[in-house]
């Protein structure tokens, strides 16, 4: 294209050097001062010559140096987004899992706690139920023995008694002056004590 | 015409002058080689594109500056152009049309500068480059789809009859292309830059000299607009013409 471009100029600034040539004199002068500037054939070659070259080197900068830099500015950018869009999302990701992880062990600490509190209660509990029934067990014992002494010392206050109102009774009997029996008189305190007793 | 003005009013209207072209370093004579306004005003533009695409993407960065974001915006708007109206395979071409756009874009604006010189002025540089533009799409269509270029000429959705007739209107509409693609360009550049100093050249009398300011302010601004559109135009065809060279049938 550009070689074509070239040869197309070549060929018109040939032509027109020629033209010019011929006729340098009346052509250049008399369009300088009449008429558009731009119809001025004389300058044609001139304008059209450096135009090619213009353009060949802006297209020879823009083609080998600019454009391929600036593609490569915007696909890198490009691709720093979208590496930094993934990043993100990993992170996110990685958040949620550690939102789960401490939720998981958050919930894993309770149910062990609970498991815990549970298990201390339930130990609690058996020493309390042993503690009961050993201090139940004692308290019958207690209660038996005492019960016993008890029984003891009614049996003995009432032989006391007895002995007390045989003697008593005979004593007084002796003293009316009655002959005292001792078994008639203990027949009868018996019978005495035994009905109060009852 | 200009003459006579002058000496009636004592106004100067010189409104072609600035599109002379001169040699650079004295002499009356305009070679085909000598350094002239127009070698020294490409310069200037081929400057301005190495300086924003090339050294305003030096750092390379991620998070672009301004420069690199003026370049990467430019090369996004060519490269979406292209791909939304020729296709993928008009990517190929990419450079070209970069280079065609930077290069009028950049000197139409260069042409705003006071005292400049605008090189897409010329219908000689337009005509270059619309031929140019002209030619390889040619050349690409038939190196693409061979004979089956010339299906563009035929068109096969209208009735047989009147297809010849269709055939011989749309040869000619091609062959415009060029003519039309140059002039539009040229044309708008010529019209802008001179009915700017027209209305410069009216502040030499006091009475109208602030209507005459506000006036070139307004055309001013216009014509940062039309410098962008004229060339975005001419990008846009190029592209069009391409689109019809990788895909002629209709």
């Amino acid at each position: 294209m550009i070689s074509l471009l070239q040869e197309a100029a070549q060929s018109v600034a040939e032509h027109t050097e020629a033209a010019a040539a011929h006729g340098a004199d009346q052509a250049g002068h008399a369009a300088e001062s009449t008429g558009l500037p731009q119809l001025d054939i004389a300058t044609f070659p001139n304008q059209i010559f450096w135009l090619v070259v213009t353009l060949l080197a802006l297209y020879w900068v823009l083609s080998n140096v600019a454009l391929p830099r600036i593609a490569a500015v915007i696909s890198d950018r490009q691709g720093a987004i979208t590496g930094d869009l993934m990043a993100a999302e990993e992170f996110k990701q990685k958040a949620r899992e550690a939102e789960a992880a401490y939720d998981q062990a958050l919930a894993d600490a309770r149910s062990e706690a609970a498991k815990i509190v549970a298990a201390n209660r339930a130990e609690i509990q058996k020493e309390l139920d042993a503690a009961i029934a050993k201090a139940d067990a004692e308290i019958a014992a207690r209660t038996a023995e005492s019960e016993k002494r008890i029984a003891e010392i009614r049996e003995s206050a009432v032989t006391d008694a007895r002995e007390v109102a045989r003697e008593v009774t005979a004593e007084l009997v002796s003293s009316f002056g009655g002959n005292a029996d001792q078994a008639a008189v203990d027949q009868a305190v018996d019978n005495r004590i035994k009905g109060a007793v009852q | 015409m200009a003459t006579e003005m002058e000496e009636a009013t004592g106004l100067t209207f010189h409104p072609m002058d600035q599109f002379i072209v001169k040699p650079l370093f004295g002499g009356g004579e305009v070679h085909w080689y000598t350094p002239t306004n127009v070698t020294l005003w490409m310069a200037v533009v081929a400057l301005a594109i190495i300086a924003l695409l090339v050294m305003g993407t030096r750092g390379r960065a991620i998070v672009p500056n301004r420069a690199q974001s003026v370049a990467e915006l430019s090369y996004g708007m060519v490269h979406k152009m292209i791909e939304d109206i020729a296709g993928k395979d008009g990517l190929k071409y990419f450079p070209y049309i970069m280079t065609l756009f930077m290069f009028i874009t950049v000197s139409n604006f260069a042409g705003l500068l006071p005292k400049a010189f605008t090189v897409t002025s010329h219908i000689a540089v337009t005509g270059v480059l619309a031929l140019a533009v002209f030619v390889s799409v040619t050349a690409i269509g038939f190196i693409k789809n061979g004979a089956h270029f010339l299906d563009l000429f035929w068109v096969r959705s209208a009735p047989l009859a009147i297809r010849p007739v269709l055939a011989v209107i749309e040869v000619i509409s091609y062959f415009v292309r060029p003519v039309s693609h140059s002039i539009r360009l040229a044309g708008n550049m010529i019209a802008g830059h001179a009915v700017i100093k027209v209305f410069a050249g009216f502040a030499a009398i006091a009475a109208v000299a602030p209507v005459s300011i506000l006036a070139v302010v307004g055309m001013y601004a216009f014509e940062i607009l039309v410098a962008f559109i004229q060339a975005y135009v001419f990008t846009i065809l190029t592209c069009v013409y391409l689109k019809d060279a990788l895909h002629p049938s209709h």
